[in-house]
């Protein structure tokens, strides 16, 4: 086994984490299998019901079950964040490879165009994006994924430019390499630690903005489940049932810390492993 | 004889970490007396560097530590974390290696000088500022007055380990442990360093352990030497003793494998092996699987052994008998050159401001021309920042250059389109100084050997894995090895890689950039050995860069030094070594430490002044003027021509060159 994993794996943190966030995706892919109800299922003649052997976590205001509607929440979230983070990847990760390996005027144009990005809220974009596109899953998605792009990008570039510098790079060219040969099969390869730190990362605010946008009524459109629109609802009702906001902010909670607990230290791991190598 | 300093008794020191514990230090005993400089010689992972943190006390928790260390009358093993503390400063100063990270970068140097001091009470605030002047005055900083309040960024690499040299000597201690003090260094600068260590050494009285990977540097200024391996000591006894007569074959080994500027074997006689990883001791004698005298012998297999003086069951048998000096032929090569360089400039330019503009040029090679015919090596010397790798860049064209011509073959190649270029790079290749950072690390050796083969489509042409698998054979590296990871080599084994795979392509030239100048010495025997051993038998022609004038005396044909981004001087080896025109050439050469303590003093050497100026701002006329002890005013106005001298068969570029006895 890979010894950055096993020792990931040794970290109890990162253990919980990974171990809570596959739980997380298994029930949510499989939610329509393992739960006997349907999160769209309304019973008008028992709504805001308190916790009970039949409901745990308590129905909403149209009877749905609360904790079916949290999972199904949960494919929500999950899927928004692998589209989000797809898309910034795919375009943050090129414009920093190209960016950092050709240097001058590409590096100046990209670069300015990503810190154009950055300088827009994430939060407001992504609501002009919706006004425009309209909301719906697909528009958070692509909304969520634009506002990653920076991040991609910069990490990227600057993990190539210092691995420029590396004489085995250096020798690439020596051997009449192509840029493209060198920018593909030896600088990207070399580069992927700090992209799967940041695809972690991202992955934890690409959920919380969802969460956000949904929270602010225009992310993914009801009645659809979603943890921010649960807590949204659940506000309205907080003197009625204060149990309606639990079970979904809990999750959203455990979701961000698990992600991020894995993101730092799996960021603290690469960083060992490349002063070890440094000190070879 | 005086009480000792310091007295270390059966001192073990083991790393416990994740994995197995590690012994570092397995039973090492030794005493230094006041005024006495206690060499250790080791290479990388001999334990010499432990020892010295155990007698501070500055080993981290993982270190287990047992045995004996008195010093100045403290049992350091013992001691509390205050005791030590008072201890470090008062009674022990400490110079590393590098000194640019010794000292803080956000305070002035003089306030670092004295802050062990103040710390200590011994000082008071208000004199600080005159006691730091008074201790850089006594290392040779020039106006040491204006120097105190300067911050380390405005030091240069020799001013600074001077000022670390002052700041371990500001409380008066009783003992100086120096670790490698001057590995970081040019050779010049070096000189002046080891010359103020040994004369404050002298004026303070205090002892002084040097630890080194440099027996040259041992020669020069230890009293006595303790020889490391794998933990222990080896050897020990007065330096002329040592290097006279060794007892351990490994003492004895390493002398014989250290190419020397007064001497001019065939081929270094190598160590074979490589240091034994502290993790993974053989049991009984740890030098036996690479020793000479014991191999066969039981005892040596079972019985650690353990003598006075020499750590060997058999000492003695092994000595040192340095092969006698032979005339060489002097270089015969009459063939047309296969690489002509006229001229090359290489400048990059300095931007400053929010806009970039080039507001001036750093000239990093200026004006350098050479040739090298098939099959011999040139070897390019220099000091740091003298252009030498930017010249083997720039032919290499890796690097674009201003101006000149560089022919290969007779082909004009300075400035080719990068189609053009790319079928050129099959003649000629390039070895990376740092075997660490040249190979990719998520590639297996045999892939990356194999790269080159696949970038050119060459790969099932040349005959595929079975030619890679050749390779390996040619660099000496087992064949079972090609599916292993750069990190699983030493340093010696990844060079090999590194030839293997400059080797892939059969190129003409190979362009060696300090191939060796990262290994250790008993492992830079091996390779040069291979070098020459390649270039017999392929014809290969090198230009060999390196730093280290012993290296180049024993692989090169012919020499060019280089200072300052010009070649200053340009001979076959013997004439070069043995004639020096250029005053810089001959305080080079007098300022290698040569492993031979009967050389000492002498008043052979020639200590030159100053630093070596920045590039960016060449000094007017000779570049070499301000530093020079031959300088004219005409020096300083007028560049001297790069021209055959009138007797002696070199060129060389100065005004004044050295008289020729003839």
């Amino acid at each position: 086994m890979n010894p950055t994993l096993r020792r990931l794996l040794a970290h109890r943190g990162a253990l919980l984490g990974i171990a809570y966030i596959m739980l997380l995706a298994f029930t949510a892919a499989f939610a329509h299998l393992i739960l006997p109800t349907d999160p769209l299922a309304q019973d008008l003649a028992n709504t805001l019901d308190p916790p009970s052997p039949e409901h745990w976590f308590g129905t909403d205001e149209l009877g749905r079950d609360l904790m079916t509607r949290a999972i199904y929440g949960a494919r929500t979230s999950l899927v928004t964040a692998l589209g989000a983070v797809a898309i910034a990847g795919a375009i943050g990760v090129p414009i920093g490879l190209v960016a950092g390996f050709f240097g001058g005027w590409r590096d100046a144009i990209l670069m300015r165009i990503v810190d154009v990005l950055l300088a827009l809220p994430g939060i407001l974009f992504a609501m002009a994006l919706i006004a425009v596109l309209g909301r719906s899953q697909a528009a958070s998605l692509v909304a969520v994924g634009i506002t990653g792009i920076p991040a991609f990008a910069r990490i990227t570039r600057a993990q190539v430019l210092s691995l420029r510098q590396r004489d085995f790079v250096t020798a690439v060219e020596a051997m009449g390499g192509s840029s493209a040969y060198t920018m593909f099969t030896t600088v990207l390869p070399n580069a992927w630690s700090p992209i799967l730190v940041q695809v972690v990362i991202l992955s934890s605010v690409a959920i919380l903005l969802e969460a956000a946008l949904s929270f602010l009524g225009v992310g993914i459109p009801p009645p659809t489940p979603s943890w921010g629109d649960m807590l949204r609802t659940g506000k309205g009702f907080l003197y009625e049932a204060p149990y309606y906001a639990v079970l979904p902010g809990l999750v959203l909670t455990l979701t961000i810390l698990s992600l991020d607990t894995l993101g730092r230290t799996l960021a603290r791991l690469i960083e060992d492993r490349q002063s070890a190598e440094d000190d070879a | 004889m005086a009480a000792p300093v310091v007295s270390v008794r059966d001192l073990e020191v083991t790393f416990v970490g994740a994995g197995r514990p590690v012994p570092a230090v397995r039973g090492v005993s030794f005493e230094v007396a006041p005024g006495e400089v206690l060499g250790i010689v080791g290479e990388s992972g001999s334990g010499k560097s432990v020892t010295s943190l155990a007698l501070t006390g500055l080993l981290g928790p993982s270190a287990r530590v047992s045995g004996q260390i008195t010093l100045a009358g403290i049992d350091v093993t013992t001691a509390d974390a205050e005791t030590l503390r008072q201890m470090r400063g008062r009674d022990v100063g400490m110079v590393f290696q590098d000194p640019a990270t010794t000292l803080n970068p956000v305070f002035p140097v003089g306030r670092q000088i004295t802050e062990g001091q103040i710390a200590h009470g011994t000082l008071r605030r208000e004199d600080a500022a005159t006691r730091a002047e008074a201790l850089l005055r006594e290392v040779d900083v020039p106006d040491p007055g204006a120097r105190i309040t300067q911050f380390p960024h405005q030091f240069s690499g020799g001013m600074r380990q001077r000022a670390v040299i002052a700041m371990a000597m500001a409380g008066n201690p009783r003992l100086i442990i120096a670790d490698e003090p001057t590995t970081a260094l040019d050779v010049t600068v070096q000189a002046q360093v080891l010359s103020v260590l040994a004369r404050r050494q002298r004026e303070s009285g205090a002892a002084v352990i040097l630890i080194t990977h440099d027996l040259g540097v041992i020669a020069e200024v230890a009293d006595r030497v303790a020889v490391m391996y794998a933990g222990r000591i080896v050897e020990t006894g007065p330096v002329a003793e040592i290097f006279r007569s060794p007892r351990h074959p490994y003492t004895a080994a390493l002398l014989r494998s250290l190419p020397r500027i007064d001497d001019d074997p065939e081929r270094l006689t190598a160590i074979p092996g490589q240091p034994p990883h502290p993790g993974r001791l053989t049991p009984g004698c740890s030098f036996r699987p690479r020793c000479p005298v014991g191999h066969g012998r039981a005892i040596c297999e079972t019985e650690p052994p353990d003598r006075d003086g020499v750590a060997c069951h058999f000492p003695g048998e092994a000595v040192a008998a340095p092969p006698a000096a032979r005339p060489h032929a002097a270089s015969t090569n009459t063939a047309s050159p296969l690489l002509e360089v006229t001229d090359l400039r290489v400048e990059f330019p300095i931007r400053t401001g929010l806009l970039r503009r080039q507001t001036g040029s750093v000239r990093a090679v200026a004006g350098v021309s050479l040739s090298v015919r098939p099959g011999e090596t040139l070897g390019l010397v220099g000091e740091s920042g003298c252009g030498k790798t930017t010249t083997g860049r720039a032919i290499m064209g890796l690097i674009r250059p201003t101006a000149g011509s560089i022919r290969f073959e007779g082909r004009e190649i300075a400035g080719l389109p990068r189609g053009a270029m790319r079928r050129l790079r099959r003649d000629m290749q390039y070895v990376f100084q740092d075997p660490y950072s040249s190979l990719n690390p998520i590639r297996t050796a045999g892939e990356i050997v194999a790269e080159p083969l696949r970038i050119h489509g060459l790969h099932a042409e040349m005959g595929g894995d079975a030619y890679v698998a050749g390779l390996f054979d040619r660099v000496g590296l087992p064949r079972a090895m090609m599916s292993r990871f750069p990190r699983e080599f030493s340093g010696g084994q990844r060079q090999r890689i590194g030839i293997a795979r400059a080797l892939a392509l059969q190129p003409k030239l190979l362009i060696l950039d300090e191939p060796v100048a990262a290994l250790d010495v008993s492992i830079q025997a091996q390779i040069v050995n291979l070098l020459k051993d390649l270039q017999r038998e392929l014809g290969l022609a090198y230009i060999f860069i390196a730093h280290d004038l012993a290296v180049v005396h024993h692989i090169s044909d012919r020499v060019a030094v280089m200072y300052l981004g010009r070649i200053v001087e340009e001979s076959d080896k013997a004439t070069l070594y043995a004639r020096p025109l250029h005053p810089y050439t001959r305080s080079l050469l007098s300022a290698v430490p040569v492993p031979d303590p009967a050389a000492r003093g002498g008043g052979r050497r020639i200590i030159l002044e100053g630093d070596i100026p920045s590039p960016a701002r060449p000094p007017s006329g000779c570049a070499f003027h301000p530093r020079c002890f031959r300088a004219s005013p005409l020096c300083a106005s007028t560049a001297p021509e790069f021209a055959d001298h009138a007797t002696v068969p070199s060129r060389m570029a100065c005004h004044h060159p050295m008289e020729v006895a003839q």
